[in-house]
């Protein structure tokens, strides 16, 4: 009796084997899917599985996606990461989105060698750390002494102004690194930076600088923030009577900045990763899925994320066993990876040589005004 | 003349925030008069007071009056549960317990109203119901929503020292932070004095974070910390348990922090305020308007 059970079940086991053909990898995302900045959580995500859905159809593995809330909290942010490789064991992660979360859990990527392609973290911190690399850390996006120096050049050339103030806040490497760069560009260019103020995290009263800013007239005010923030900035602002040109970065693109702030940015500036308008044909086919999935068009952090999740099972799928190790050997020599915000080389820091866009917010929509090449 | 301008417009910039500190601070200080308590809940509450607020704009539509209205019923209603709920079992026990309570219930109803299913940790747009308007006064610009914030908070004072000094259950108040023993045995329910003392505290903190919220469109579930500190800061400045400490105090932090961002750096608005703090205690701990308590 014994052994026809012990047959019967064997058996059973078998075939379950045979049908699980493929084996299973976990890869995780950590993003701020609440908090201050949950748009781009949410974007995030939504490219994240978009990625793992296409991936699913022709991949040669079966992914097991496990994602974790990080609040954009450095905190909680390296919790997740440290869950996320102690406890749920995943091959590789994507992710954090925003620079001050993102260096912590670098950090601790490279204490466990876990490689991790962060989609939307522009700061230098990221992957360079007193002059070492980090070698497990990649980056699918192009980074902050870039981005401030479009800027500034934009501000400089294109809308042509000699005087500029800049808003940032103090606490956050994002943006004290751009205004850092901004300022040092602006001021290459023969530009005068005529109030060079900061802020904390949680100031809301914006009415002295304002009223500052009022008296000081520059022509252009620079606010490289979250759009959670910078939206209540241009609301006192122009509520003080500040008429100047407001020019922001990629922390600006999101459906919500206008709904906090209104008519008071409209007309402002931004640079980004990517263009919905983009005319390229992966480009294309990513919006209009897309759009057909969430009833609305992809902001460069689906974009991004969705970049760096292909980047990663690309990758996955190229190397001979499906482990930390190959995983990094391969990415540090990526090449010429077609991804829906551009073609995407890592250089020898990981970081991601790609063009930037400059956007104008507009009642429907950011509106694509030109591209920057690096 | 420019220059005279520009100092005024900070001054009024600086009172608008003062007002709102001063609302805050006033119920700190009465709480404190009947119970001899720091509520460190009362900046959550103020910002329950704003989301109410928010909830009743944004999904009701409901015209402005009765925003206000609702609002100031329902903080007076948390404030009267938490009141009943966490401070008056402890009304015998050391005052260190009811301290560390009063943190207890802060980090409750922040980390309870963040859950997704009630406000979410979000950061969200708060609707004003009116456009802004300048008002242009040759020397200095006022707007609409200064202009309410001043007459709002007027008003509520003035209805406050009519209420403390003129009608019986004032003088009630005023007699149970004298002496709960003595009021009872004169007649007066302390229980209900008191939770009367926090109902009004706490409308007043409802009434403030309306005001906030016009003014600084943006609300969160920590929103209530740093204005609920450096309210606590302002009625220490005052004169704790004094009804004018707290709106001298509310001013001049207010006041204090922008011209500080105005004049010196926007970096040490905050750190000036705790600067403030130290100074007061090691010089005139009783604040302003307080008496020197004599140790017997």
């Amino acid at each position: 009796m014994k052994k026809i059970w012990l047959i019967a079940i064997s058996l059973c086991l078998a075939t379950t084997g045979a049908a699980h053909g493929k084996e299973t990898v976990r890869i995780g995302l950590i993003s701020p899917l609440t908090g201050d900045v949950k748009t781009f959580g949410e974007s995030s995500k939504n490219g994240f599985l978009l990625a793992l859905e296409e991936y699913g159809k022709t991949g040669k593995y079966t992914i097991n996606p496990i994602i974790a809330d990080d609040k954009n909290d450095p905190t909680e942010g390296a919790n997740s990461a440290l869950k996320l490789i102690t406890q749920d064991r995943v091959v590789a992660f994507i992710g954090p989105l925003t620079s001050k979360v993102t260096i912590p859990v670098s950090e601790i990527a490279t204490k466990y060698r876990v490689p991790m392609i962060t989609d939307a973290a522009t700061s230098p911190k990221v992957t360079v750390y007193n002059n070492k690399r980090k070698p497990y850390v990649f980056r699918a996006c192009f980074i902050d002494p870039f981005q401030g120096r479009i800027a500034a050049t934009f501000a400089l050339k294109d809308l042509k102004v000699k005087t500029a103030a800049i808003l940032h806040d103090v606490g956050n490497d994002y943006s004290r690194g751009l205004a850092e760069v901004f300022k040092s560009t602006f001021e290459q260019g023969k530009g005068t930076i005529i109030a060079y103020e900061s802020y904390q995290k949680d100031d809301v009263d914006f009415s002295a600088l304002a009223t500052k800013l009022r008296s000081k007239k520059p022509e252009l005010v620079f606010i490289p923030d979250y759009y959670n923030k910078a939206g209540l900035i241009a609301r006192q602002l122009r509520e003080k009577g500040v008429s100047a040109i407001l020019i922001g970065t990629d922390g600006w693109d999101s459906p919500e900045l206008t709904k906090i702030a209104g008519n008071a940015i409209m007309g402002s500036y931004f640079t980004n990763h990517y263009s919905p308008e983009r005319k390229d044909k992966v480009a294309q086919k990513f919006i209009d899925r897309y759009r057909a999935l969430h009833g609305a068009v992809p902001d460069a952090l689906a974009a991004l994320t969705y970049d760096a999740t292909m980047i990663l099972l690309e990758t996955l799928d190229r190397v001979a066993k499906p482990d930390a190790e190959s995983i990094t050997k391969a990415l540090s020599v990526l090449k010429g990876f077609h991804g829906v915000t551009g073609t995407i080389s890592f250089d020898k820091n990981g970081d991601a040589v790609k063009s930037a866009v400059i956007l104008r917010v507009e009642k429907d929509g950011p509106r694509y005004v030109t591209t920057v090449n690096p | 003349m420019e220059l005279l301008g520009y100092i005024l417009q900070q001054l009024v910039n600086g009172l608008q925030l003062g007002a709102v500190y001063a609302l805050i601070a006033l119920g700190y200080t009465m709480v404190y008069g009947v119970l001899r308590l720091i509520n460190f809940a009362h900046g959550d509450i103020f910002m329950f007071g704003s989301f109410v607020a928010y909830y009743l704009i944004a999904k009701w539509q409901m015209p402005l009056p009765l925003v206000f209205m609702i609002t100031m019923a329902a903080t007076a209603a948390l404030g009267l549960l938490v009141e009943k709920v966490a401070y008056k079992p402890l009304r015998a026990a050391p005052r260190i317990s009811l301290l560390i309570t009063a943190v207890g219930v802060s980090l409750f109803l922040e980390y309870f109203l963040s859950l997704n299913a009630l406000f979410t940790p979000n950061y969200i747009a708060f609707p004003r119901p009116f456009e802004v308007v300048d008002y242009d006064l040759s020397l200095v610009e006022i707007t609409n929503i200064q202009l309410i914030i001043f007459s709002v908070t007027a008003a509520s004072l003035l209805l406050l020292y009519l209420l403390v000094y003129r009608t019986r259950h004032g003088r009630a108040m005023r007699a149970v932070s004298h002496d709960h023993e003595t009021a009872a045995l004169m007649g007066i329910n302390v229980d209900a004095t008191i939770s009367f003392t926090f109902m009004i505290g706490t409308a007043l903190a409802g009434i403030g974070g309306i005001l906030y919220a016009f003014a600084y469109p943006q609300i969160n579930v920590f929103m209530g910390i740093m204005p609920g500190i450096k309210s606590f800061i302002a009625a220490v400045l005052g004169g704790i348990g004094l009804v004018h400490g707290a709106v001298l105090g509310g001013i001049v932090i207010g006041v204090s922090e922008v011209c500080v961002s105005a004049f010196v750096s926007s970096t040490l608005r905050d750190g000036v305020i705790f600067v403030i703090l130290l100074l007061v205690l090691l010089f005139r701990p009783s604040g302003f308007f307080g008496k020197r308590r004599e140790k017997v």
